[in-house]
């Protein structure tokens, strides 16, 4: 049933001495959308890059679709999609010879091609911009024409490096439509992204990786249990350091301060709510525990440049 | 240690992904691009070296007369067969292909498809010799309407014409392969392929040149080139077999040899 589609083993990448990924291991199943979190530099792009075959690996074994990589990277990409990062779209041709041209480097042509073009591009709704050329294409368009790029070649696997990054909401929500679609004809997804949001709303399963090691790995339902209290109250305002003194600190499981805001875990909201009704001075917001909780739990909160 | 190895090895591999045909639909996109700017480029290419063959040929021609038992616009036009095909290449080995390696991210996502590094490398360097072969049949068309070319057997400088472009294709990838910027390129066509295309015989023969200087041209490839072209499009008699086998020999020596280079340090760059 569940058959791996990704096995890692100590996966490993070097760059000038400093251990870039160090020694992960993976396992993605087939049919799942497994998700990569993590801060900038956490080695995110260069496990992704690995499994594509375009980084080489300093150690560890790899396979991707059953083809050893990167030695059999060549028959692996074939029955693989990739939307990097960058759209990398021809801006000489216009969108149907950006699709038609890819195709050509797997081999592809005629007239299954042609309707296999038609198709994609109904699934990207842009039917009426076959003839356009891609500077007159706005940002949610150019993306959704390098998903339908990464799927000419009806693929197993299809590989997402920050899918939405800089597309509005509407655009945003059309990805994830597609990207839904994709897993319920069987397609088995791996994604990076930095909205928690996407990966909890998309995804099966996920790992938070950083500094190159992955600190967990499961669905957003599982890391919050493992990691949080189901609920989260923000606390700011004039007296919060003596309300937190003399009541919340008691009523709080944990609480963590970050500037001037004050985060109480609790696994019963109700009695610090209570008390903090009673402090006007005191504004709060309590709701329950999501993925950027556990996100920033395991990988801190320092910026990352 | 490593790298020497990989460069060892290149040739080899290179050979087999030459008889594999993946690179055709890399050298059609090209052609695919090509054809949608071909007006502007084709007259770049006849125009230009009609403009240098007109003021070239006539007017330095008046003050020269003969060279070497030829008019001068037959001798020049012979040379700047060689030489068109050798600017066209390189400047497709350079910028355009610096374009496509980092700027557009080309290479890139044809390596997320069932194409490899020599795949692509070899699309561009026929592409290039193309692009070359075009510009060198413009000249042979206007050279002949001019009166330049002498006979039939000029048709045999276009494989020679393809050759160099290849050659020379090759040799900019590898300078493609070592920059960071478009200003790198300079460097390459000022210091390489400037004095290249003036000591090469493309403006006057070299036999009256200094011998120190005759040798270092013997080692251009430029000159091998025009050693084989000028004779096939002027009349001149070609030269032994040996000879001739020697010049392509030479064409390809420098052709396969920086194709590896190439081969070895794209390959580290777009596997980094």
């Amino acid at each position: 049933m569940s058959t791996a589609v990704v096995v890692a083993k100590g996966l490993t990448k070097r760059y000038g001495g400093q251990r870039v990924v160090d020694g992960i291991e993976l396992e993605v199943r087939q049919g799942e959308c497994f998700g990569l979190l993590g801060p900038n530099g956490a080695g995110k792009t260069t496990t992704l890059r690995m499994l594509l075959g375009m980084t080489l690996p300093d150690g560890g074994e790899l396979e991707v679709l059953g083809h050893g990589v990167p030695q059999q990277a060549r028959p692996m990409r074939r029955q693989l999609g990739v939307v990097p990062q960058q759209d990398s779209l021809d801006p000489d041709f216009t969108v149907s010879e950006n699709l038609r041209t890819y195709a050509s480097y797997f081999g592809l042509s005629g007239r299954v091609l042609e309707q296999r073009i038609d198709e994609l591009l109904a699934f990207a709704n842009l039917e009426h911009k076959s003839g356009a050329r891609i500077d007159a294409l706005s940002g949610g368009m150019k993306r959704r024409l390098t998903l339908a790029r990464a799927l000419i070649n009806d693929p197993a696997l299809v590989v997402l490096d920050e899918p939405t990054t800089g597309l509005d909401p509407q655009a945003r929500q059309v990805i994830w439509q597609r990207l839904r679609s994709l897993l319920n004809e069987g397609r088995t997804l791996i994604m990076t992204t930095h909205y928690m949001e996407e990966a909890q709303r998309l995804c099966d399963r996920l790992a938070i990786m950083d500094h190159g090691r992955i600190l967990d790995v499961g669905s957003p339902a599982e890391l919050i249990a493992r990691h949080i209290e189901p609920h989260v109250i923000e606390v700011h305002g004039e007296g919060l350091d003596a309300w937190y003194g003399q009541q919340g600190r008691a009523l709080a499981v944990r609480s963590e301060r970050v500037g001037e805001t004050l985060f109480c875990y609790a696994r019963d909201e109700r009695r610090l709510v209570d008390s903090l009704c009673e402090q006007p001075q005191l504004q709060f917001m309590s709701r329950p525990a999501d993925l950027e909780d556990v996100f920033l739990k395991l990988t801190g909160r320092d910026l990352r440049e | 240690m490593d790298g020497l190895r990989q460069l060892a090895m290149a040739p080899l591999q290179l050979l087999q992904d030459l008889f594999a045909l993946r690179w055709y639909p890399v050298w059609r996109r090209n052609v695919r691009v090509w054809r949608k700017l071909a007006g502007p480029a084709l007259i770049g290419n006849i125009g230009e070296p009609l403009l240098y063959l007109f003021a070239l040929g006539y007017g330095l021609g008046q003050l020269v007369g003969e060279v070497g038992g030829l008019d001068y616009i037959t001798f020049l036009a012979s040379g700047f067969i060689c030489a068109s095909a050798m600017n066209t290449a390189s400047f497709e080995g350079t910028y355009s292909a610096f374009t496509r390696m980092t700027v557009q991210e080309t290479w890139n996502s044809m390596l997320y498809t069932p194409l490899s590094v020599n795949d692509i490398l070899f699309g561009e360097v026929f592409w290039g010799a193309t692009k070359s072969l075009l510009s060198a049949t413009m000249i042979i068309i206007v050279a002949s309407l001019m009166g330049a070319v002498h006979g039939w057997a000029a048709l045999w400088a276009l494989p020679v014409a393809l050759l160099t472009g290849a050659c020379f294709t090759a040799m900019a990838l590898v300078v493609t392969a070592v920059s960071r910027s478009y200003d790198f390129f300079l460097y390459y066509f000022t210091l390489l392929l400037t004095p290249m295309l003036l000591f090469s015989g493309v403006f006057f023969p070299l036999d009256g040149m200094p011998g120190s200087l005759q040798q270092a041209s013997a080692m251009l490839p430029l000159t091998h080139a025009i050693a084989v072209v000028r004779p096939l499009v002027t009349g001149q008699p070609l030269g032994t077999l040996a000879d001739v086998s020697l010049h392509i020999a030479v064409l390809l020596g420098y052709g396969l040899a920086a194709l590896s280079i190439a081969s070895v340090l794209i390959g580290r760059y777009l596997h980094r």
